[in-house]
């Protein structure tokens, strides 16, 4: 599917990428941000879905069905906790802006 | 009909693309808001073009699945309170690790299934019926094994968080030679997946490599004290991601390969920061001695004495500088409203107020910011444990609301202490140390708090907002 080699380039170089975004982030975002990216590996909801896409037998239907119900949960409950824990930064800003002035 | 193939792949690409981007956004306070919705844009994008992949069947089957999965997790992720977050953190990844566990489980599944065609037909050529799923090659199926096996890892031992968390498994389960019951499981998970990769796979050894993978998990986690599981959090979520790029590898789906991979790498960064924060390596988390560094506790003198609503408000009234040491018990009580107006009203009689957090107050690190940030304190006002530790020599009163362990001189003096090594806030060294405290038990880590027996603290006994309501009770009437 993937040549062996460009799939070890994109591995590389995504890691890196990965260690360049966390790099210097100050210590109130680690909670945000590891939720951020708990989102972001919901991804495995579109593997889940190809999974039980090809899936043929019953039995590989369940575990592929089982597999989404959990990616889609990964995916949804990921970014609503991070979009809500984000919505403090802001509202705080604002309340913050008006409370010390 | 060229163009839909290469349109999903577009899809594919602009989703890893606004991943990178929101990720990136996330990681500045600024920006942050914006980077998960983003983030957000890319996911929906990328499942919507699923759907039109080539050779997708079960699409009721997926839809099904997608509704009931996302429904329910949207409607608890909006209903949980804020301090709930670490533990649903905690859950949606272990999904995340379980899916990838099942994508590699349909896909051993279907190889088997592939082998036994293929076998009679003796070539190769003589390809089955539906040809929907090419049979892996060696490289595929050991990433497969792989990332089944660090899913189902992060699977088990994420629910282990949550349920700890939670508090629906309080306290650590530990019994003789532990370490070496989990390096034998672990060690015949991967027996297992190495004789799985190479080719000898029936459904009986599948069955048996995720029994024990999953055991690996829970076995690894059960042992690990409530104080030290952000760091363990963190940890799953960085193998969950790389459990994604490896299943994406064998599905050859590149959105899964790079974002799997930069959560992974991302997620790897943060929790040797979490750790460090905490002063503790990942190794000593892990499999380290928390709890069982042999030696009796020292046993503490003196007794608790406590300390009226009235007083404690003049006290803090008459002060200079106040320090405020929130913890997560301030949090469970929904006090930090409640705590900010207090400080309001000091601020207003001119007493210099600030918050100390320490790195993991609340149960993860910045938890404690999120949520004095909910009650409209100013970012300039709350200080890290490293700015104020020196400050507090000067501070006349430190107001402990609901933090024990971060608190506990017992981390500095007391090698056979399960906390020790781990830095605290000096509340000690200030001239007056109000507690505010529910009962007289002990903290999170199930530790006696050597500080409240000090002399110059004094225990405020009583829920952190009913306690909060009575200091700015007090306040006023001493205004009147």
């Amino acid at each position: 599917m993937i040549d062996g080699f460009l799939a070890l380039y994109i591995f590389m170089l995504a890691a890196f990428t990965g260690y360049e975004i966390i790099a210097r982030v100050p210590v109130i975002l680690h909670t945000p941000l590891m939720s951020g990216s708990n989102f972001v590996h919901g991804i495995v909801l579109v593997g889940a879905m190809i999974a039980l896409g090809h899936a043929q037998t019953p039995f590989e239907m369940t575990v592929g069905f089982v597999g989404v119900l959990l990616g889609a949960g990964n995916a949804a409950g990921g970014y609503v906790v991070t979009e809500r824990m984000l919505e403090m930064f802001k509202s705080s800003k604002a309340d913050a802006g008006k409370g010390s002035k | 009909m060229n163009w839909l193939p290469t349109l999903i792949k577009a899809c594919y690409f602009l989703a890893a693309l606004l991943f990178i981007l929101g990720l990136k956004r996330m990681s500045s306070p600024r920006t942050a808001r914006g980077g998960v919705v983003w983030a957000g844009y890319g996911m929906l994008l990328a499942v919507l073009a699923t759907f039109f992949l080539p050779g997708i069947h079960n699409v009721g089957l997926i839809l099904a699945a997608v509704l009931i999965g996302v429904s329910a997790a949207w409607w608890t992720g909006k209903r949980v309170a804020m301090t709930a977050m670490p533990q649903m953190v905690a859950l949606y990844n272990g999904m995340g690790g379980g899916a990838a566990a099942a994508i590699g489980a349909v896909e051993l599944i279907g190889y088997v299934r592939e082998l036994a065609l293929l076998q009679p037909a003796g070539m190769p050529g003589g390809s089955p019926a539906v040809p929907a799923t090419v049979p892996l090659s060696p490289v595929e199926l050991a990433l497969g094994v792989l990332g089944a096996l660090i899913g189902a890892v992060s699977f088990s031992g994420s629910l282990i968080a949550f349920a700890k968390l939670q508090g629906w498994l309080d306290r650590r389960f530990v019994f003789p030679a532990q370490r070496a019951v989990n390096l034998l499981l672990l060690a015949a998970a991967v027996l297992l997946g190495v004789l799985l990769a190479s080719g000898h796979a029936c459904v009986p050894l599948i069955a048996a490599f995720f029994v024990l993978a999953l055991l690996f998990g829970l076995m690894m986690t059960l042992p690990i004290g409530g104080a030290d599981m952000p760091v363990v959090i963190s940890l799953y979520n960085a193998l969950t991601g790389l459990a994604v790029a490896f299943e994406g590898f064998v599905l050859g789906n590149e959105a899964m390969i790079i974002a799997g991979t930069v959560v992974g790498a991302a997620g790897t960064l943060l929790t040797q920061l979490m750790a460090k924060a905490m002063n503790r390596s990942i190794g000593n988390v892990l499999f380290g001695s928390f709890g069982a560094a042999g030696g009796e506790a020292q046993a503490i003198d003196g007794a608790q004495k406590p300390i009226e609503a009235s007083d404690a408000a003049v006290m803090m009234a008459y002060a200079e500088r106040v320090v405020i040491v929130p913890g997560y018990g301030m949090a469970v009580a929904q006090a930090q409203h409640k705590v900010w107006e207090f400080a309001q009203l000091l601020i207003k009689r001119g007493v210099k107020v600030k918050f100390a957090i320490h790195p993991v107050a609340g149960r993860m690190p910045g938890h404690m910011n999120v949520l004095l940030a909910e009650a409209g304190v100013p970012y300039d006002l709350i200080a890290d444990m490293d700015d104020i530790n020196p400050e507090f020599a000067v501070t006349d009163v430190a107001l402990v609301i609901g933090a024990n362990d971060v608190v506990n001189p017992l981390a500095r003096t007391d090698p056979a202490s399960p906390i020790y090594g781990m830095p605290i806030l000096d509340v000690g060294d200030s001239r007056h140390v109000i507690v505010v405290k529910r009962g007289k038990g002990t903290g999170f880590a199930g530790i006696e708090n050597a500080l409240f027996y000090a002399d110059n603290a004094r225990m405020l006994y009583g829920d952190g907002q009913a306690a909060a309501g009575q200091l700015v009770n007090e306040l006023k009437t001493l205004d009147d």
